[in-house]
């Protein structure tokens, strides 16, 4: 009981792994609230697209690492904090976080999409056809950047977390969302997602989403970037990416 | 004049006057649908027949002993699942809309502290009032608006002043249902720099406004006050505020 | 409310009966351990505000205004960003060592200075609700100053405080639901997760109201019973 509690009201304190050590340590960041990229399962067990490319390169490392979450909004200031070593969050590279975290080389590369319910009148994502629709997004997500963008007429809510926009647009407070076309319909295939249906994928614009999700380190740890530029590189030549990828997708997203 | 400004100040400023807009907004429309809820309710509350004042007694009590927050949800998420039920009622317009559903939840919770506080000083009257009222041959509702409302009034003057304070505190909550108050125009900002600061000037702006209506409050008391005598007044500010009372009372 | 709906509420893999009980726990373990700061803090401050020393009494006064004052909403946010930044940002000076705050700690924090405030208000009346007699009077028997304070005004002052203090607890055990929003597993945040997980949002919100209440009704009984005890020999007044 004392301890629990202790463990409960205290600060959460965890020391850098010494240099020396043969096996490289490694602490990595992610969300766990992100299906089918990264989530919890019944068990709560973190699992997902992210989670099995964090192992598999760590793997390819040789390095033991070991999971840490967080929530959305406070993930770059906790990664920048040292809380952990590495954000593998499904993070876009944009120019904004490339300013204060430094991104490897993009991992996977998905357009953007709009759900809207299975009656919607909506046929297209036009600047002129969203124009007086509530659209629903993540907030500070690339998705909200690119609907605030392309949709500058469409008022926009944003959303602590993806649970809270799926509500809002099955109860029809809100006209359409906007988030990762794989996202979308990775809910819209499952029970819960009946009440919706995918509009259409947006092209992506390489100014906002940038060349696709990368890992985020700390700025100036050139070494770790390049372990995992390599190693990143190495399981798309053996194969193994592509098992992972399969494993949830039946489509490349990786992209060109 | 934004070359002098903090830079965060000079990209957002704007935004968090228009949160605060909104923030003045939600305290104004629930607090005057609130003072009409809670005359209802109190005259519910001391009517004659029992299961008026058991409703009441068993609304003000659910408002007074749960989580604002929690209202907020149930108001926001809970009544949304049935949208199919309110657009055929033609209601869905209103629930539809975010900050609809904080006034409407708003309303709820400030009515049923306020309906505390009118009872409590209608009970503050000394029954020598109602006597004599009844005894100059006033009907008992005209003695009762005439002769104990003016006197309950003030009263009830303190705590409503604090219930105003309150709703401005409480009503920060709002941004947690995509409602851009003052708070909600704050997290975007904060989200979109993780600029720290930003939190310190939404929080002058909240502390300037209850400071003001503190301020004008005491002013208002001493001149709606200033024909009793200092015991008297020393009297009703001891008043304390009635604990929860349970439902059966 | 049909059976379905109630079978919801079971405990065990399929119920969220289990859940919500473990954030009642999580409910009550922050506010138990939060009440004891306003008590002490709100005393200290009470203290420290009808002191002759303005060195005391204006910072006092000063600590009290602002968090009377702020939603108790944007101190959380203050609290819980604010000293996870300051914490890592001074330790980064001399170490590599992570600190974060926890939401349990923030929301102690932040909760506990807010009601450490408004209990200062409470003591600063009851210190005022004591007769000027029984100061003299313990003047008049030759008590120490210390021996003034325990025997002669801290018992009367805590029978004094009593029903301020009593409210102050009921707002507490309602504020804690705030700290679901820095993701604390509370009930409210886990009967968040429950609604995610069914999309019965109208249930279980509604579930989580009546077990707030429960517990309000509870601490009501409870408090109800403490100021008849401690207002025994005092019947009438």
């Amino acid at each position: 009981m004392k301890r629990t509690f202790l463990a409960a009201i205290l600060v959460a304190a965890a020391a850098l792994p010494a240099a020396a050590q043969d096996k490289m340590q490694l602490r990595i960041g992610t969300e766990g609230a992100y299906p089918p990229f990264n989530s919890f399962d019944s068990d709560r067990n973190l699992v997902g697209f992210d989670i099995d490319i964090a192992k598999a390169l760590c793997e390819e490392m040789n390095a033991e690492c070991t999971f840490v979450t967080q929530d959305w909004d406070g993930i770059i200031p906790a990664l920048r904090a040292n809380k952990f070593d590495a954000i593998i969050a499904s993070m876009s590279i944009t120019p904004e976080r490339d300013e204060i975290v430094d991104f490897t080389d993009k991992y996977y590369n998905t357009p953007p999409a709009i759900a809207v319910p299975k009656d919607s009148d909506l046929t297209e994502a036009t600047a002129e056809s969203l124009a007086d629709i509530i659209l629903g997004a993540q907030s500070s997500t690339t998705h909200a950047n690119y609907a605030e963008a392309h949709f500058p007429d469409t008022e926009l809510r944003r959303y602590g977390t993806p649970e809270e926009y799926k509500l809002d647009l099955a109860s029809g407070r809100i006209d359409a969302a906007i988030d990762d076309v794989v996202v979308l319909s990775d809910w819209l295939d499952s029970e819960d997602g009946d009440c919706c249906k995918i509009l259409t994928t947006l092209p992506i614009d390489p100014d906002i989403n940038g060349p696709g999700v990368g890992i985020a380190v700390r700025e100036g740890e050139t070494e770790l970037l390049e372990k995992f530029n390599a190693a990143i590189a190495a399981i798309r030549e053996n194969g193994t990416y592509k098992a992972i990828n399969d494993k949830y997708f039946d489509f490349d997203v990786y992209g060109d | 004049m934004s070359e002098f400004l903090p830079p965060i100040l000079a990209r957002y400023g704007d935004d968090l006057l228009d949160g605060f807009w909104i923030t003045l907004q939600l305290v104004g429309l629930s607090i005057g649908f609130g003072i009409v809820l809670a005359s209802l309710s109190t005259r519910a509350r001391l009517s004659k027949r029992w299961w008026l004042r058991w409703l009441s007694a068993i609304y003000i009590n659910l408002f007074r002993g749960t989580p604002l927050i929690a209202q907020l949800f149930l108001i926001y998420y809970g009544l949304g699942q049935f949208s199919g039920l309110w657009r055929t009622l033609n209601l869905w317009w209103f629930l539809r809309d975010p900050f609809n559903c904080a006034v409407l939840a708003f309303t709820l919770n400030t009515a049923a502290y306020q309906a505390e506080i009118f009872r409590g000083a209608v009970e503050a009257v000394p029954r020598g009032q109602w006597e004599g009222a009844s005894a100059l041959g006033l009907p008992r509702h005209i003695g009762f608006l005439k002769v104990i409302v003016p006197q309950a009034a003030i009263y009830a003057l303190r705590p409503f002043g604090n219930e105003i304070i309150l709703m401005v505190k409480g009503s920060a909550v709002a941004s947690v249902v995509t409602v851009y108050d003052l708070l909600g125009e704050t997290r975007l900002a904060f989200s979109d720099t993780f600029r720290f600061d930003v939190y310190f000037y939404a929080a002058a702006l909240y502390l300037v406004l209850v400071e003001t209506l503190r301020r004008v409050w005491n002013l208002l008391e001493a001149r709606l006050t200033r024909h009793l005598d200092p015991a008297s007044k020393q009297r009703m500010r001891r008043r304390k505020e009635s604990v929860l009372e349970p439902v059966a009372s | 409310m049909d059976d379905s709906l109630l079978s919801l509420l079971r405990f065990g893999p399929q119920g969220w009966g289990d859940e919500l009980l473990a954030g009642v726990r999580i409910t009550l373990l922050l506010a138990l351990a939060t009440a004891p700061i306003g008590l002490v803090g709100g005393f200290l401050l009470a203290l420290a505000r009808r002191s002759q020393s303005a060195r005391l009494r204006v910072p006092a006064t000063i600590f009290t205004t602002v968090f009377k004052g702020l939603p108790e909403l944007i101190t959380l946010f203050i609290v819980y960003y604010g000293l996870s930044m300051l914490l890592s940002a001074l330790l980064s000076l001399v170490s590599d060592v992570y600190v974060e705050v926890s939401s349990f700690l923030a929301g102690m924090i932040a909760l506990g200075a807010v009601s450490a405030s408004f209990a200062s208000e409470v003591f600063l009346g009851a210190f005022a609700g004591i007769p000027k007699g029984q100061i003299e009077g313990a003047e008049a028997l030759g008590l120490s100053r210390y021996a003034r304070m325990r025997k002669v005004v801290l018992p009367q002052l805590l029978r004094l405080a009593l029903p301020g203090l009593g409210n102050l607890w009921l707002v507490l055990l309602k504020d804690t639901a705030l700290v679901s929003v820095i993701a604390l597993p509370d009930l409210l945040r886990r009967t968040f997760v429950a609604v995610g997980a069914t999309k019965e949002p109208f249930f279980f919100f509604f579930v989580a109201i009546l077990i707030y209440f429960a517990m309000s009704l509870v601490s009501s009984v409870i408090l109800g019973f403490l100021e008849a005890r401690y207002s025994r020999g005092y019947a009438g007044r």
